[in-house]
Order: structure tokens, then C-alpha cells, then sequence
């Protein structure tokens, strides 16, 4: 893109550059002894034409729209249509939720994202004993599907999508929201959503698992099936990586492992005998919106040129969709601080900008209050206010991937590309991301690089505004938001009052033909649908899945 | 009351708690291992050794499902390496072996090396005892394979196993100088890897040019096995059973077997009350640091320092 | 030659939540400050807890909390410990607590809550200066 002779010219004002800033810093040294992103890698004082000399505009960056999509999936992209406004919610009962999502709603949110409790996240009804005071208070408690008629009652789920954050029950929330549709007189055709539904990163980052690999990997491929055949709008799987990064990992390791297992979800796919172009193009991706501005955005955008030379080359899909890296986005919980909880809105403004500098489609703002408890509606509707302000007042999406072109940004997204392909070939040595995971290997990565980082916070290298450096000696308080201490009493009478009215007979058939579908091969999705339709609760369906697939237990590594 | 009795009775909080007490080296310690000793002898010990990362203790978790389900008790020592620098441990067997936590039959117990002199520790010895004076029908001991380990293990146990994976390769040539002095079955885990034919075939051949170093006439088997789907289990303990039986098939051997481990006890254990007297009498008193610059500053040498300090500490009285 | 006591810690991750980034690194930094560590994984119930605990005999439980949970898990190890006259076992928590609750948390035996932003040197003095191994 540069010729030779300006190049040149560059190289050699750059040589003197140099010389004139190191002569400075003698007299003065820089104010740091290195400098690097949050994920440690190394910045340089100036990136020139030189640092991206044999850029082909064409082939590596091309136009929005246009193979390999680093400016992003669609042409139009924000001048279209903005980025989806979808705030993670879930509190309480489903009727406190179904509250939250009204309110949401009115303020201008423009897609709902469902947050559950650790009882139905792992499995559990809110009566097991294992659930003891947990109902309700991360997310919300759905035992039935009663649970999720009200959930979504008086909600327009018709033209609105629903994203689920579920995963080893994905399938049975999934077959519930389903039933709850067609209850309501609309079509499994017309509806739209994702279900998170990845499992992978289950075994190795936020650890709500059930079953073993490859069980889990049936269920997945079956929801996949199930979706491309009947209910099309759907994203049946949300390939993700904000919990990897959560976990500690660095942002090329959050890169290298999320798409690794986007390859293990293709393979399996393909394995079943599903067309490429028939399910790819309902392949959904999630990732962080971390701290470091600029490395975020090249993550974002190395993300997408990566996974459509994945699609084109390795997978060798033909329709275009196929080979789109479509994305939601939340920004980085973890680096969200307790102390002077309003700082966080900060971060938040922040890792949003990044986000939609980084073209994601989709976009949820952390509350200040997120590291005390579930936030409060005040603390919800800032954060959407955060997404409105930088959509209609600050210009960014005025154009279309406005960082393209700089030296900096173009030489990370290079360089990320690089190094995350070195991880996927690794992966790929080991005999892909399911052996991977079985070797403890991302994992082992994951927990050096967490350990490294909280070193490196500890000893101040890196700083925590508020935690390890301008401390204030008062807090101002921030409210919080209480869960009802009554509520887990309330649910188990309610859900016994459901097992009361629904037909018991029914529900033995259904549960007994569940039982032997699980053993045999045949796509689950159906039957699932059946048994939830008759009531049946959550861990009525878990307790067979843990019975015939076997438990997955936690293998402890540190 | 007593310690012992309440150990005896299976009371586990006692059980715990003199363990911890032998690792730390309390004195009431020894009086409640000489009551217990007579209570020893019962209960049949399984060392299980191999590399990090081979699978030991998945292949404990499964092994204690199979033996519970049989109806007999056991006891697991879980071992891990002391940091060197620190001199803290992260003592994480037990994690795979959490299923039976809830189980009375079962007692687990993690321990560090606390590695100054190697091997197996006397305190890991010892509590082997309690576990056994406790009433367990079996007591597995799992310790990280390096070295010293390996041969320290077997003088503990009736049976010995060592865990490979496929593709070791050239670890196994560098573990084979006591690896046949030592292992009584070796068992090839996650066995569905490449590279498990050859492993297997590796291992028989240096089975079978042994031949004349046999261990109390036995020929170590090879096993495959896969922990993590609880295959090959039934099969492993199968083969502890026939080892079991091919020990106490013959009373001379029998009488020798006991004779080598009372040997062995008791030769260690005065070696270790030796190192921990004089030694750590001579280290507290300063002895050792003056012996030390003297030798380099050549007032003398160690043989002679050496010399001086056994002498003179054997005419002192040990308690 | 070490004549005292080593300090033993079991870190749990009782009830159902899976965020385990901080007691792994928890886990780790005990070890660096010389103590041995029990890690004892995650989904523990209360009971599997104490009988670890008991078991091990360690000198203190850390428990690490995220999910909110921690009003009903965090008093119940307290409680079954005092069941199994085990209640000399010191027993922290971990993670994400609201400040008013914090205070029930102490009330009910829990000897100190260790929040988010705390330096690990921190957390380990406090070890140091609180937990002695049993004497």
C-alpha cells in the first residue's frame, strides 16, 4: 500500500525520530519502565507506515461487507443499523425479572439477555438441597415452564430477540422458551434469539458444568441440528470468550481459545452430517470489552479476519454468511472495582467505546454496583445510558470502522492474529480443543496468566485506580440491591403447586421416553420440547442427563 | 479415653490429629505409635507412583469406588511435593477423589513432602500405621514419581504400582535403573493416546531381560487402562489380588518379606531420629555454621568435623 | 532442622458458584508464603467442607464466595464445625460480600470477610498474625 521510496523515507526520519527521543528521555526517562496492554504485551513509543509496510488494502482489510471483513460483517454496518442495546438481567423470581425486563424495555433497550440463578445454571430445582440460598440471588430461578410464561409475559418476543446466558441446560430452557412461544400462538419459525449453549468454555473458564465433553458436545450438536431445521432465527450456540478472559486469560489467549472452540463446535456439526452453509451462518460469538482500549479493538477486528479465513479456508464454506464473525460484546466484570464503585462507570464508558470502535453487534454496559450485587435500576439504566450517549452524541458511528488505517491499530490486529493462530495451531496438534481441555491445557494457561496479572497488581506494575493507587480514605456508599430471604420458600411452594395441577402420568411417559432417547441417537430437542410441555421441572430432565451421560467433576486445576 | 483407643475405635478427628502431629514432629506423637504398633499388620498397602500428570489419583478415585463397592474400607495418602523455595504445597489430590469425602469408609489425608532429605517421609511411614491401627482394609499411598520416591514407596508397600502414559518414551529409559526393583504392576492410564502399543511393548521388553531381578519371584504385569472412564479397574485390582495371594502363597517368603520390612522400619527410623537429634541439635546450637566456616577456612575437614560432632553427640544422651 | 508447626489451610469453594479465578490464585500465594494449602475444588456442600477440613486437620478454612450464596453457606460451615466440636478451625471468607452483610457474617463466627481489592500481602499477614498452627 506504501511504495518503496516513501517507505524508505519514513525509515529513515524515524532513525533520527529515535535518536531525538532517547536524547529527551536522558534528561528526563520515561515516565514508566515499560510499557504494555493489560495482557502485558509490549508497546512502542510510535507505529509508522513501517510497522505495516506490506499492508494490502484489498486482501487484509477490504471494505465492510467484503471478504475478510475486518471493517465488519455487514456493509452497512452502524450507518444501518446500531448495535444491539441488550442488558444481562435476572433477579429473584420470574416475575421480578419480568419487571426488570419492562423497565429495560421502556429505556430504550433494544434486545432482551436473560441472567439465571446457580440453581437452574447448574441443573438444579430451587428444592435441592444443594440449592440452599442460592435462589435467586445471581440471576433468576426457573424451575418450570410456568417459570418462563411469566418471565416473558406482556414481552414482544415476536419482534424482539432473547439471548439465554444457559449452558448445560441450554437445551431444556431453550425447548421451554420454545413451548412458551408457540403457547402464545407464535410460530418456532419466527422467533429469534441465542442460547449461550457452549460448553467448552465451561470445562474452562466459568465451570457451571453437568455432563462430561462428549455428552455435552451431543446435546450442542443436536440444539445446532435442531435449529438449522426448525427454528431458524435462532443463534444456537454463543462461542464464547468474556468468561475465558474473566477467568484471567490474555486477550490473545480469550482470541485463540474462543475460536478454537468455534472449530470444535464445526467439526462436531459436520461429524453429524450437517451441510456447512446450512448451520454457519447461525454461529454466534461472545466476547470481553477488557480495559486496554486499543487492544481490545484489534481483538475485535483480528477476530473476525480470522474466522472468516478459518470458514474459507479450513471449512471451505461457499455462502458468504458462513463466514461472518457476528459478536456480542460485555464489558470486562472483573475490572470492576469495589472500591469507589462510581470509577466504574468509567471503565464501562470505556470498554463500550472499544466495543463499538471494534464493530460488535451486540453490547452489554456492566453496572457500577456489579462487584457488590445484582445492579439497581438506577445503576442498570446508566449503564444503557452509557450505550445511548456514545451511539447519538459522540460520533463514532458516523463511519464505518474509523481505526482502520491507523498504523497502531492495523499492527495489533496483525500481530493478535498471529499470535492466537500459534495457540489454534497448538490446539490443533494436541488433536483439537476437546483434547486440549482433557490435557488441562488452556486451563493451565488461564491460571498463570490470572496469577501473573494479580502479581503484577500487588506489586503495583500495573494499576487498579482506587485499589492501588489515589485511594480515598472514605467510601461514598453505594445501595445495593437486596434479594427477598423468603423467596427460595416461596418458589418450592410454587413449583409444588405446579407439580400438583400438571398431569403426573404425562409427565412419567415423557420423563421414561426421555430416559431411553438419551440412550440412543436420535436428536433430543423434540422430546425435550414434549417433556417441558407437560411441566416437567428443570431437574426432573437434569437428574436423566447426569443418570445416563455421567457427572463431570471439577479436576481442580490451579 | 486414649489416643490410641479413640484411633483404634476409628474416631477420625483423633486420626487427623496425630497424623498432624507426626508430620510436625511432636514428641506425644511417638508414645501414641507405640501403642498403636500392635495394632499394625492388618491392613494391605498399595503404593501408587508415576510422573505429574499421568493420572494417579483419577485411577485412586476409581480404584476406592471399586473396593467400597466391595464392601472393604479405605484409607489414601495423598503426597505432593514442598516447594523448594517456599516451602508451602498446594496438596490438590484430594479433589479427585471428593466423591468420597461424605464416605466414613474412607479417609483421605493430603501430605507434603516437606522435602529436606527426600523420598518418603517417615512421617508418610507412620501414618500408614495409623491409617492401618484404624481398622482400614486398605491403605493407598500416591506420591509423585522422581527419583527417591520410587524405591522409598516400596519398602512401604505390599504392592506397588507404577502409572505410565503412551509416548513416554525416553522417560521410561531414564526411570528403568530401579524401575524393576520396583514396580509390581505397571499400569499404562488414558491408554487410548497414540504411541500405547509401543509403551507396552517397551516396558516387556525390559521386563523380560530382568528376568533374574524379579521381586519375591513375581513377573510385573502390564495394564491398560483409561481412569477417567473407570476402564481397566476391575482388571488392576484383579492383579493387587493375585499379587496378594502370590505374596502369601509361600511362608518362607512370607517370613522374609516381614523380616526385610521390620528391617526397614527400623533402620529408617533410626536414621531419621539420628538426622533429626544430632543434626537439628547442631543446627539450633549454631555447631553446624561454626563446623562449616572452620572447613572453609580450612581449620579443618569434614571428615574430621564430621567425626568430632558424631562423637561427641553420641556421648550425650538421646531421648 | 524446622522445628514448628506448619500452618495448614483448606480452600473451599462451597455451594454451586464456579468463579474460582480468586481461590486458585488464593491457593497459590499460601503456598509462596511458605503454607501448605488444601484445595479442595469447586461445588463443595457445607458438609463436604467440614469433613475435608476435618480430615486435613487444618488450622483454617478459606471460603470464596461469588454468587451471592454466602448468607446461608459461609454460618453453616461455622455451624457444622461447632456440631463436630471442630470449631477451634478459624474459619474466612472470600469474594463478593455487600458491606451489611458482612457484620451477620462476623456475628454468625466467621472471623473475617476479605473483599475484593485486597492485596494478597495483605490476606497473608492477616493469616500470620491470626492462625497459629495448632498449639
Amino acid at each position: 500500500m506504501f511504495n518503496k521510496k516513501s517507505l524508505e523515507d519514513v525509515a529513515t526520519e524515524e532513525k533520527q525520530w529515535q535518536k531525538l527521543f532517547k536524547d529527551y528521555t536522558l534528561k528526563a526517562p520515561e515516565r514508566l519502565k515499560r510499557f504494555s496492554t493489560v495482557s502485558d504485551k509490549a508497546i512502542k513509543n510510535i507505529y509508522t507506515p513501517l510497522d505495516v509496510e506490506d499492508l494490502d488494502y484489498p486482501k487484509e482489510i477490504a471494505f465492510p461487507g467484503e471478504y475478510p471483513f475486518t471493517r465488519g460483517v455487514q456493509p452497512t454496518m452502524y450507518r444501518g443499523k446500531l448495535w444491539t442495546m441488550r442488558m444481562f438481567a435476572g433477579l429473584g423470581s420470574a416475575k421480578d425479572t419480568n419487571e426488570r425486563f419492562h423497565l429495560l424495555v421502556n429505556e430504550g433497550q433494544t434486545g432482551l439477555s436473560t441472567a439465571f440463578d446457580m440453581p437452574t445454571l447448574m441443573g438444579y430445582d430451587t428444592d435441592s438441597p444443594r440449592s440452599r440460598g442460592e435462589c435467586g440471588k445471581c440471576g433468576v430461578a426457573i424451575d418450570s415452564l410456568k417459570d418462563m410464561e411469566i418471565l416473558f409475559d406482556g414481552l414482544p418476543i415476536d419482534k424482539i430477540t432473547t439471548s439465554m446466558t444457559i449452558n448445560p441446560a441450554a437445551s431444556i430452557l431453550w425447548a421451554m422458551y420454545i413451548a412458551m412461544a408457540e403457547k402464545r400462538g407464535i410460530n418456532r419459525r419466527i422467533i429469534g434469539g441465542t442460547i449461550q449453549n457452549d460448553m467448552l468454555k465451561e470445562f474452562i473458564a466459568q465451570k457451571t458444568f453437568m455432563c462430561p465433553p462428549k455428552p455435552s458436545m451431543r446435546l450442542i450438536t443436536d440444539t445446532v441440528e435442531f435449529g438449522t431445521n426448525e427454528v431458524p432465527r435462532w443463534n444456537t450456540i454463543s462461542i464464547s470468550g468474556y468468561h475465558i478472559r474473566e477467568a484471567g486469560s490474555t486477550a490473545v489467549q480469550e482470541l485463540a481459545f474462543t475460536l478454537a472452540d468455534g472449530i470444535a463446535y464445526v467439526d462436531a456439526a459436520l461429524e453429524r452430517g450437517l451441510d456447512i452453509d446450512a448451520f454457519a451462518p447461525r454461529l454466534s460469538f461472545f466476547f470481553n470489552s477488557h480495559l486496554d482500549f486499543f487492544e481490545e479493538i484489534a481483538k475485535f477486528r483480528a477476530a473476525r479476519r480470522m474466522w472468516a479465513r478459518i470458514m474459507k479456508e479450513r471449512f471451505k464454506a461457499k455462502d458468504e454468511r458462513s463466514l461472518w464473525l457476528r459478536f456480542h460484546t460485555q464489558t470486562a466484570g472483573c475490572s470492576l472495582t469495589a472500591q469507589q464503585p462510581y470509577n466504574n462507570v468509567i471503565r464501562t464508558s470505556l470498554q463500550a467505546l472499544a466495543a463499538v470502535l471494534g464493530g460488535t453487534q451486540s453490547l452489554h454496559t456492566n453496572s457500577l454496583d456489579e462487584v457488590l450485587a445484582i445492579p439497581t435500576e438506577e445503576a442498570a439504566t446508566i449503564a444503557l445510558r452509557t450505550q445511548q450517549i456514545i451511539a447519538e452524541e459522540s460520533g463514532v458511528a458516523n463511519t464505518i470502522d474509523p481505526l482502520g488505517g491507523s498504523f497502531f491499530v492495523e499492527r495489533l490486529t496483525r500481530d493478535m492474529e498471529e499470535e492466537a493462530f500459534e495457540y489454534i495451531k497448538k490446539i490443533d496438534d494436541m488433536g483439537g480443543m476437546v483434547a486440549a481441555i482433557e490435557r488441562n491445557y488452556p486451563q493451565m494457561e488461564i491460571a498463570d496468566a490470572a496469577y501473573k496479572y494479580q502479581l503484577q497488581i500487588d506489586s503495583q506494575e500495573k494499576t487498579v485506580v482506587g485499589v492501588n493507587k489515589y485511594i480515598s480514605e472514605e467510601d461514598i456508599p453505594v445501595e445495593v440491591l437486596q434479594i427477598d430471604e423468603e423467596l427460595e420458600e416461596k418458589q418450592i411452594k410454587w413449583t409444588n403447586e405446579v407439580k400438583n395441577k400438571r398431569d403426573n402420568n404425562r409427565v412419567k411417559e415423557a420423563l421414561e421416553k426421555l430416559g431411553e432417547a438419551c440412550q440412543g441417537d436420535d436428536n433430543l430437542m423434540p422430546v425435550i420440547i414434549e417433556t417441558v410441555k407437560e411441566y416437567a421441572t428443570e431437574q426432573e430432565i437434569t437428574d436423566i442427563f447426569r443418570d445416563v451421560f455421567g457427572i463431570y467433576r471439577d479436576p481442580g486445576v490451579y | 479415653m486414649g489416643i490410641a483407643e479413640k484411633i483404634k475405635t476409628g474416631d477420625i478427628r483423633s486420626v487427623a490429629r496425630l497424623i498432624r502431629d507426626i508430620d510436625d514432629n511432636i514428641l506425644d506423637a511417638r508414645e501414641v505409635l507405640k501403642d498403636l504398633y500392635s495394632s499394625t499388620g492388618n491392613a494391605y498397602v498399595i503404593g501408587i507412583t508415576g510422573a505429574p500428570g499421568v493420572g494417579k489419583s483419577t485411577l485412586v478415585d476409581q480404584m476406592v469406588n471399586h473396593l467400597r463397592k466391595a464392601g472393604k474400607t479405605v484409607g489414601v495418602l495423598a503426597v505432593d511435593p514442598t516447594s523448594p523455595f517456599s516451602g508451602g504445597a498446594i496438596l490438590g489430590d484430594r479433589i479427585r477423589m471428593q466423591r468420597h469425602s461424605m464416605d466414613e469408609g474412607v479417609f483421605i489425608r493430603s501430605m507434603a513432602t516437606r522435602g529436606s532429605f527426600g523420598g518418603l517421609t517417615q512421617s508418610t511411614r507412620s501414618s500408614i500405621d495409623v491409617l492401618d491401627a484404624m481398622g482400614k482394609d486398605y491403605v493407598i499411598v500416591e506420591t509423585v514419581g522422581v527419583g527417591q520416591d520410587e524405591v522409598d514407596i516400596v519398602r512401604s508397600s505390599d504392592t506397588t504400582i507404577i502409572v505410565l502414559v503412551p509416548g513416554m518414551g525416553d522417560d521410561i529409559q531414564a526411570l528403568k535403573a530401579g524401575i524393576l526393583e520396583v514396580g509390581d504392576i505397571f499400569v499404562i492410564n488414558k491408554a487410548d493416546r497414540d504411541g500405547v502399543d509401543k509403551t507396552v511393548s517397551d516396558i516387556r521388553l525390559m521386563i523380560e531381560m530382568g528376568e533374574k531381578r524379579y521381586k519375591n519371584g513375581w513377573k510385573p504385569s502390564i495394564l491398560t487402562a483409561q481412569a477417567v472412564f473407570d476402564s481397566g479397574i476391575k482388571e488392576l485390582l484383579d492383579e493387587i489380588e493375585k499379587h496378594r495371594l502370590h505374596l502369601s502363597s509361600n511362608k518362607e517368603m512370607l517370613s522374609t518379606l516381614r523380616y526385610e520390612k521390620v528391617k526397614s522400619d527400623l533402620s529408617e527410623m533410626i536414621k531419621d531420629k539420628i538426622v533429626k537429634e544430632i543434626l537439628g541439635d547442631i543446627i539450633d546450637s549454631g555447631e553446624f555454621e561454626d563446623a562449616i566456616k572452620s572447613i572453609i577456612d580450612k581449620k579443618t575437614d569434614p571428615y574430621s568435623a564430621c567425626d568430632k560432632i558424631i562423637s561427641a553427640k553420641l556421648k550425650a544422651n538421646v531421648k | 532442622m524446622n522445628k514448628e508447626r506448619r500452618v495448614r489451610i483448606l480452600v473451599a469453594k462451597p455451594g454451586l458458584d464456579g468463579h474460582d479465578r480468586g481461590a486458585r490464585i488464593i491457593a497459590r500465594t499460601y503456598r509462596d508464603a511458605g503454607f501448605e494449602v488444601v484445595y479442595s475444588g469447586l461445588h463443595q456442600t457445607p458438609e463436604e467442607v467440614v469433613q475435608a477440613a476435618i480430615q486435613e486437620d487444618v488450622d483454617m478454612i478459606g471460603l470464596s464466595s461469588l454468587a451471592g450464596a454466602h448468607l446461608y453457606l459461609l454460618p453453616r460451615v461455622v455451624e457444622l464445625l461447632r456440631e463436630k466440636n471442630a470449631d477451634d478451625i478459624v474459619v474466612c471468607g472470600g469474594g463478593i460480600f455487600p458491606q451489611e452483610d458482612i457484620p451477620k457474617l462476623k456475628d454468625a463466627g466467621i472471623k473475617e470477610v476479605f473483599t475484593p481489592g485486597t492485596p494478597l500481602t495483605e490476606i497473608v499477614d492477616w493469616v500470620r498474625k491470626n492462625v497459629s498452627p495448632r498449639g
